[in-house]
């Protein structure tokens, strides 16, 4: 008996293995970070719209935040661009913009004709702020609670349904402290 | 006339030649130049061939020519020049980028399953000949 069941039954596991890889919601791409539960990696840059301006997380300790990561040469970037400027005006959280291995004027730019949804732009011209917090690529959105740890990492574009899916109730968390 | 298999032998070894000239080419590509001391130098190239280049995941950083991953290049240069050691080094990356940043990751209760499993393998492919093995010896003398 157990000459067909063993067979037959690492078959069905061989089955349901393949299915979840070939599970196209699955992003074979997306990688879990190791820094969610960590405290939040600090940087002090200056602004991009204000070279004299030095822009800082150490102090948002006590604030829940969202950093977002974009680049004027990222093309899906573009894509969440109205859905964080829509995000912004409902004054939910600061939104930090972290500036990629840009270049300043064209982020400039960009902001200035496309609108600016962001709170504060530190430019990450080496990115070295960006390799701390374990970015590899752009866009990519981290929302960090009011302990300053590091909650969630979303990687791809945010949409309105994401951001009301997978933020606001883990910004509502993150302000009851848990 | 060109026999087909001859067509594909000449196809694959031009594969092969490619091959080589595309690996020769790959440390001439870093803008950063070679490290001065060529013991770190030779560090420097066994520490990037075993970090993974997280944009093209199947590359190494020294492989790769994105930019992330000559970041991570020129993070691994600074590191092995100010005087850290090679599991400092891996440390900085994990702790950022998680173990999955490493092609050969370290032997933990998590990653037993992996470096377990080609022995485990080993050891019930050999039963399965084993038994099959002794059950044909046996046969002549069931008959």
């Amino acid at each position: 008996m157990w000459k067909f069941l063993l067979p037959f039954a690492a078959f069905v596991a061989l089955v349901v293995l393949f299915a979840m890889g070939l599970n196209p919601k699955r992003d074979i791409h997306a990688l879990p970070s190791p820094l969610i539960g960590k405290p939040a990696p600090e940087f002090t840059l200056t602004d991009v719209l204000d070279e004299s301006r030095s822009v800082t997380n150490s102090t948002l300790k006590g604030q829940v935040y969202v950093l977002n990561v974009w680049a004027s040469w990222c093309l899906p970037c573009r894509q969440e661009h109205e859905a964080l400027l829509a995000i912004s005006r409902d004054k939910v959280v600061p939104i930090i913009g972290l500036d990629y291995m840009d270049d300043r004027n064209k982020a400039k730019m960009l902001l200035e004709q496309l609108g600016n949804p962001y709170t504060a732009v530190p430019f990450d011209k080496d990115g070295r702020t960006a390799i701390d917090w374990g970015v590899y690529g752009a866009p990519e959105t981290y929302l960090v609670n009011a302990k300053g740890r590091i909650v969630f990492k979303f990687i791809s574009p945010i949409t309105p349904e994401v951001w009301e899916k997978e933020f606001l109730p883990r910004i509502a968390a993150a302000r009851s402290g848990t | 006339m060109i026999r087909p298999q001859a067509t594909l032998w000449a196809l694959a070894l031009s594969f092969c030649v490619a091959g080589a000239f595309a690996q020769e080419q790959g440390p001439g590509l870093d803008p950063h130049g070679q490290l001065q001391n060529p013991a770190l130098q030779g560090r420097f190239e066994r520490i990037t061939k075993e970090l993974r280049c997280l944009v093209c995941q199947n590359e190494s950083i020294a492989d790769s020519n994105v930019e992330l991953a000559s970041d991570l290049r020129r993070q691994v240069r600074e590191m092995l020049v100010a005087g850290k050691s090679d599991d400092a080094i891996f440390k900085f990356m994990t702790d950022r980028y998680g173990e999955f940043v490493r092609f050969a990751p370290p032997l933990t209760a998590k990653t037993a399953l992996i470096w377990g499993a080609p022995f485990f393998m080993v050891l019930v492919g050999g039963f399965i000949i084993f038994r099959v093995v002794r059950q044909r010896s046996r046969m002549p003398l069931d008959e």
